[in-house]
């Protein structure tokens, strides 16, 4: 019986993704209910302090120190570490894992595709659960946005598995684990990608992949103007702020704000939709949201189908009351 | 300069009909194919390259069932040069490991400074075939890409790739696999002209054999992931519908979330 091994994305400032801590509890989970190690893996130019925050869900975290992650693209980086880890022949190579789970971001996907190709190692992609049988692990997934749920297993009976945000809450461990610093020996090289700058634009919101309540806005917010009024009720709900397709390609909110079909699947508690018709290539990315509540003023919009409650009506009047009454509220 | 374009054929998200087969594979006969989404964004990002190079070709590489050249005719339509179809029994129910195997042994065959990718596929199951065929490859692989500029007499290429809070420039000497989004910019359609000009273009097939590849080593024989069972997600309760002022559209609306313990 072999570990589970958690690798970390990195998060902002050098510290863990909160992704990796919902993936770092899901795996301590798992260890516990099926008698299993778990084993946290953090690769990073200094992992101090990402591994120091990991140890807080994980009891053993393996810090690997690399300097090429300075300024090199995270996961070619991270790859050839952990297809070292894994070599068969290497030396001081560790019990093989039973599986590996890592984040379902842009990160962890770059990585388990990595790692898959230098290792062999099948890949189930944006787990929304995951348990164990005979066979090894059993993982579900929803696809076909959202039409179909899935439970799959690896053939092999081991493999890596990337985990959708928000499947799980992070909680920490009863106690802190240990760090132990760690280096790999004959490192498997990936060609290396330069990161020449890291821009911050103005615009960019919370992700909304993370976002337990999300407020969108379609074309019917009529511009730019009008996403404030979007944006005042996600700050009232304490939420983030998507969009259609139909905005983004207006200009009047960044394409990272996107939900559907091209861009990002979300899954918060609440869905608030302001002005969306509920196109198909919209309602893939969002029909598994816990609650949708629609406003709109045309009632046959599509969204009326899959909406929990449907207000039919102009929605900065409809808007403004709510944004009232939220206030009043926690006033 | 030149370019290869994966493109992959996936059931239509558009349709209602998506399922899985008695064997847990994608039923491909129910629903029609189109080109991904995303493979178009960057197809157009390769044919407005090409354009602005003045000279160049793109090639469309796809491992797809025997149905995929009615596919690749509408990438071809908007501009591509040729296409290279891999098709084999054996690959029917390949996983993302055999397709990348498959992808990166017909991409030793070709010549090419970039090969482009979708980042992702809309049936839910991908996301990784990209990185997983750069690997292979042993090739940089850029992924994200809102903006991918080559220069070729210097042989780079910088890349823009999408980050939480704004983007990252990306570099790497070419070739190199380019993972790209919408955020690249929106896909032409097709002309009159270039859809006529599709028919005579060259489809060519390739068997696992050709590629000097066994079916037992890669495909159906030897999938690493296998569908275990499946189900509809629970269906939604029916929608409420109200009317009335905007004042009470709104209180419904805060009960509703005070119910669910939302607020
Ligand atoms: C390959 C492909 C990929 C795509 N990917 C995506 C994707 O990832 N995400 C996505 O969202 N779309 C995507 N689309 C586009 C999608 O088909 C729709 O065009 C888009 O979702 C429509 O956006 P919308 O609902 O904002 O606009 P519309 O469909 O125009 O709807 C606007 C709605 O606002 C209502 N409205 C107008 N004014 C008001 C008002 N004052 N008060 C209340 N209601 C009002 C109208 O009644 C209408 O229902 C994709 C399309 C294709 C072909
Ligand atoms: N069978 C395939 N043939 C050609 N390209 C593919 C295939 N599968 C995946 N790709 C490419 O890889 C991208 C991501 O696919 P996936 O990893 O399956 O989500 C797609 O957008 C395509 O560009």
């Amino acid at each position: 019986m072999g570990p589970l091994w958690v690798v970390a994305e990195p998060g902002a400032e050098g510290g863990l993704a909160r992704i990796s801590a919902e993936a770092a509890t899901l795996a301590r989970d798992l260890g516990a209910s099926t008698g299993r190690d778990v084993i946290g893996i953090v690769i990073a130019s200094d992992p101090a302090a990402a591994a120091t925050e990991l140890a807080t869900y994980l009891p053993v975290v393996w810090a690997i120190a690399d300097p090429a992650a300075a300024e090199h693209a995270w996961s070619a980086v991270a790859a050839g570490r952990i297809a070292a880890l894994l070599a068969p022949d290497g030396k001081d190579v560790p019990e093989a894992p039973d599986a590996i789970l890592i984040g379902a971001g842009a990160d962890g996907r770059d990585l388990a595709g990595a790692v898959s190709a230098l290792s062999g190692l099948g890949v189930l992609v944006n787990a929304t659960s995951v348990t164990w049988t005979d066979a090894g692990p059993s993982v579900e997934m929803s696809v076909f946005g959202g039409k179909l749920i899935t439970n799959s297993g690896f053939t092999g009976g081991r493999g890596i598995i990337t985990i959708r945000p928000n499947v799980t809450t992070a909680v920490a461990a009863d106690a802190p684990g240990r760090v132990e610093p760690r280096s790999v020996a004959g490192a498997a090289s990936l060609p290396a990608v330069k990161v020449v700058e890291r821009v911050s634009e103005a615009g960019v919101q919370a992700s909304i992949e993370e976002a337990r309540i999300i407020v969108a806005g379609g074309r019917g917010v009529g511009g730019p103007d009008g996403f404030e009024m979007v944006e005042q009720l996600a700050e009232a709900l304490g939420g983030a702020v998507g969009a259609t397709r139909a905005a983004v390609d207006s200009g009047w909110i960044p394409y990272s704000q996107q939900i559907g079909q091209t861009g990002k699947i979300v899954k918060p508690e609440l869905y608030l939709a302001l002005g969306i018709s509920g196109a198909i290539q919209h309602k893939v990315g969002m029909r598994t949201s816990g609650a949708i509540v629609a406003v709109n003023r045309d009632a046959d919009a599509p969204i009326a189908e899959f909406a929990d409650i449907f207000v039919v009506g102009d929605l900065f009047e409809v808007g403004n009351a709510l944004l009232e009454q939220l206030r009043a509220r926690s006033g | 300069m030149r370019i290869v374009v994966l493109v992959k054929p996936v059931p239509d998200p558009a349709s209602a009909g998506e399922r899985l087969g008695p064997d847990g594979r994608l039923d491909r006969a129910a629903v029609p194919a189109v080109v991904n989404g995303n493979d178009e964004y960057v197809l157009e990002a390769a044919l407005k390259l090409i354009e602005a190079a003045g000279e160049g070709e793109i090639t469309l590489l796809s491992m797809a069932p025997t149905t995929a050249p009615e596919t690749l005719r509408k990438a071809l339509a908007m501009g591509a040069t040729r296409g290279v179809h891999v098709t084999d029994p054996a690959l029917a129910g390949s996983c993302a490991v055999s397709t990348a195997t498959v992808l990166a042994k017909a991409l030793g065959e070709l010549e090419f400074d970039m090969v482009f990718a979708g980042i992702d596929s809309s049936d839910g199951l991908g996301g990784i075939v990209p990185a997983a065929v750069a690997a292979h490859l042993g090739l940089p692989y850029l992924s994200y890409a809102a903006r991918i500029e080559p220069d070729m007499s210097k042989r780079t290429v910088r890349v823009r790739r999408i980050s939480a809070t704004g983007y990252y420039l990306l570099e790497a000497p070419l070739p190199a696999v380019i993972g790209g989004t919408q955020a690249l910019g929106e896909p032409r359609y097709p002309s009159l002209k270039g859809i006529m000009a599709a028919r005579n273009k060259e489809i060519v097939t390739r068997s696992l054999a050709d590629l000097g590849l066994d079916g037992a080593s890669v495909g159906g024989a030897a999938v690493t992931t296998a569908v275990l069972d499946n189900r509809m997600p629970p269906a939604r309760a029916a929608t409420e519908i109200v009317r009335g002022t905007p004042a009470e559209g709104a209180t419904r609306i805060v009960d509703f979330l005070a119910e669910r313990r939302i607020i």
